[in-house]
């Protein structure tokens, strides 16, 4: 100790502590300071690019989940609009099917009322024919037979035998 | 405890500069070898070389007022190596060359007044250069206020100016790119390690910052000068006792001077304790705010001082056993011991930064409730 006290150099001690003060505050200004802020930019910039990067990825995530959905949404319509078509075309047809049906049973109709009405008229035409020409007849008939009062009676007589036969 | 820094610092370290470190001081301890070997080349009695290699080890951990790299030829005073300014304050200031001492052997003469050199150390003295003695054998002579330049002072200043440029440097460096340049990509792991791993931890995320500057000083210029002990030149400006106080009394006045009011209160009134108590711990406490900064100068002094003798003694052995056997022992051991001084080096630096971190710590450190 005694020996650590006699070699104890004030000069040394002086220069020691002048030269390791100054260079502490130099390098605090020129050195440290600006490599340690530096690093902590560094970092906080690798922290930030970090998070951005992360917010991208889950933005990412974000749009292709929309553009899934977004795509089953279309689909489903596509789908649907299909659906409807096909429902819609269905239906016209089977509307125009029924509207035929009806206009063709229409027409049947009245052709059969036409028909009908053509067979009555027809009919009708043909009786009266038969009424003029069985009167003609008749008359032919009558005729010949008033000339034969005998024949004539019989002849009433088989005649409205025939009536009433018929 | 020695085994956790050693792993922890190799592991933080990069490992390929590591290696290159290694090569070059092992390649430059080498030449230190053939040095010292030039001194002693001349063969004298095994007693008297002893005593030498003593002495020379003696001189070698002590400053001095010239910058001698080896000696060619002892009796002729014959020195390889050039001459400091000296700086006096004795009524007045004197400034004069080293020269002028001749290495020891010379008085200098300025305005007037004799001065000598007394085991490292600047006496005044008369133009006999005579040296009075008391009873317990210690020189009487007055001992001016020495300011001079010595090889030590010469080697902080050269220290200071390489971490300037260093680190200057590698803060510009940092305004063209994020990432460093050069060798500041080897000093960013360093730097970042000094902050996550011994600053952050022990002072807290909160006030860590305004201590970082002296921490990463501290670091690399105790790092930096161990380093430059293992070089040839011969320097070991850690093992002076002077330069270590001037470093821990840093500690303590930074230590000091930011304590808040918990760290006063737990010296002086120690709380949840009883009032006996207090004013016992008391005394204990504040002598013990003077004692960490104190272990932190022996343990770098000590260390450092330590590795030097035992590494200069196991060289000193190659020429003590001079057969076949001695001197490639000699080597194989100096070499590990370098190995194992290499590691001390950087320790020593981890070990100093992480104690004043620890104590800057406490000084902070807010209150909670026991």
């Amino acid at each position: 100790m005694e020996k650590l006290i006699e070699q104890f150099s004030f000069g040394l001690f002086f220069w020691q502590l002048l030269l390791f003060i100054a260079v502490l505050l130099l390098l605090r200004k020129f050195a440290w300071k600006p490599i340690l802020d530096a690093v902590e930019d560094r970092e906080s910039g690798i922290k930030d690019a970090l998070a951005a990067a992360e917010n991208a990825k889950k933005e990412m995530q974000n749009v292709t989940a929309d553009s899934e959905r977004l795509l089953q949404e279309a689909r489903g319509e596509r789908e649907a609009m299909i659906k409807e078509a096909r429902e819609m075309k269905e239906k016209m047809v089977s509307d125009a099917k029924d509207l035929a049906q009806a206009e063709a049973d229409k027409m049947i109709k009245q052709a059969q009322v036409a028909i009908e009405s053509e067979k009555k008229a027809a009919v009708a035409d043909i009786k009266n024919e038969v009424a003029t020409l069985s009167l003609e007849i008749a008359e032919k008939v009558i005729k010949g037979q008033f000339s034969d009062q005998a024949k004539q009676l019989k002849l009433v007589e088989e005649m409205i035998g025939d009536i009433k036969l018929n | 405890m020695h085994g956790f820094f050693e792993t922890d610092i190799l592991s933080d370290m990069q490992k390929p500069f590591y290696v290159k470190v290694l090569l070059v001081v092992t390649l430059l301890l080498g030449i230190n070898a053939f040095a010292q070997e030039k001194d002693h080349s001349s063969s004298k009695e095994e007693g008297s070389l002893k005593s030498e290699i003593k002495e020379f080890i003696g001189h070698h951990l002590l400053d001095s007022h010239d910058f001698t790299l080896f000696t060619i030829d002892e009796e002729n005073n014959e020195h390889v190596g050039f001459p400091l300014p000296v700086i006096l304050w004795d009524n007045g200031l004197k400034v004069f060359s080293s020269s002028k001492f001749h290495h020891g052997e010379s008085v200098a003469e300025v305005d007037g007044n004799y001065y000598a050199l007394y085991h490292g150390k600047i006496v005044k003295t008369d133009a006999e250069g005579t040296i009075n003695y008391d009873d317990a054998h210690h020189a009487t002579n007055v001992k001016p206020l020495d300011f001079s330049i010595t090889k030590n002072v010469v080697f902080i200043f050269l220290v200071s100016a390489l971490m300037l440029f260093l680190f200057a440097r590698m803060a510009k460096s940092y305004k063209t790119s994020a990432m460093p340049k050069g060798i500041g990509r080897l000093l960013e792991p360093i730097i970042l390690y000094i902050r996550d791993d011994i600053a952050i931890p022990n002072i807290g995320k909160k006030h860590y910052k305004k201590y970082m500057s002296y921490l990463l000083t501290v670091f690399f210029f105790i790092w930096i000068i161990n380093l430059l002990g293992l070089t040839p030149l011969g320097v070991n400006v850690t093992n002076n006792i002077a330069v270590t106080f001037a470093l821990a009394i840093l500690t303590y006045l930074i230590t000091t001077f930011t304590a808040n009011k918990n760290y006063w209160k737990h010296i002086f009134w120690m709380p949840d304790v009883p009032v006996f108590m207090k004013i016992v711990l008391a005394p204990i406490e504040l002598l013990g705010t003077f004692i960490k900064p104190f272990s932190l100068m022996i343990r770098l002094y000590a260390n450092i001082t330590a590795g030097h003798v035992v590494l200069m003694s196991i060289l000193g052995m190659m020429f003590i056993f001079k057969n076949w056997i001695g001197s490639p022992l000699s080597f194989g051991l100096a070499f590990a011991l370098s190995l194992l001084e290499l590691l001390v080096a950087a320790l020593q630096a981890y070990i100093f930064t992480m104690l004043s971190a620890l104590y800057f710590g406490s000084a902070v450190e807010e209150h909670h409730d026991h």
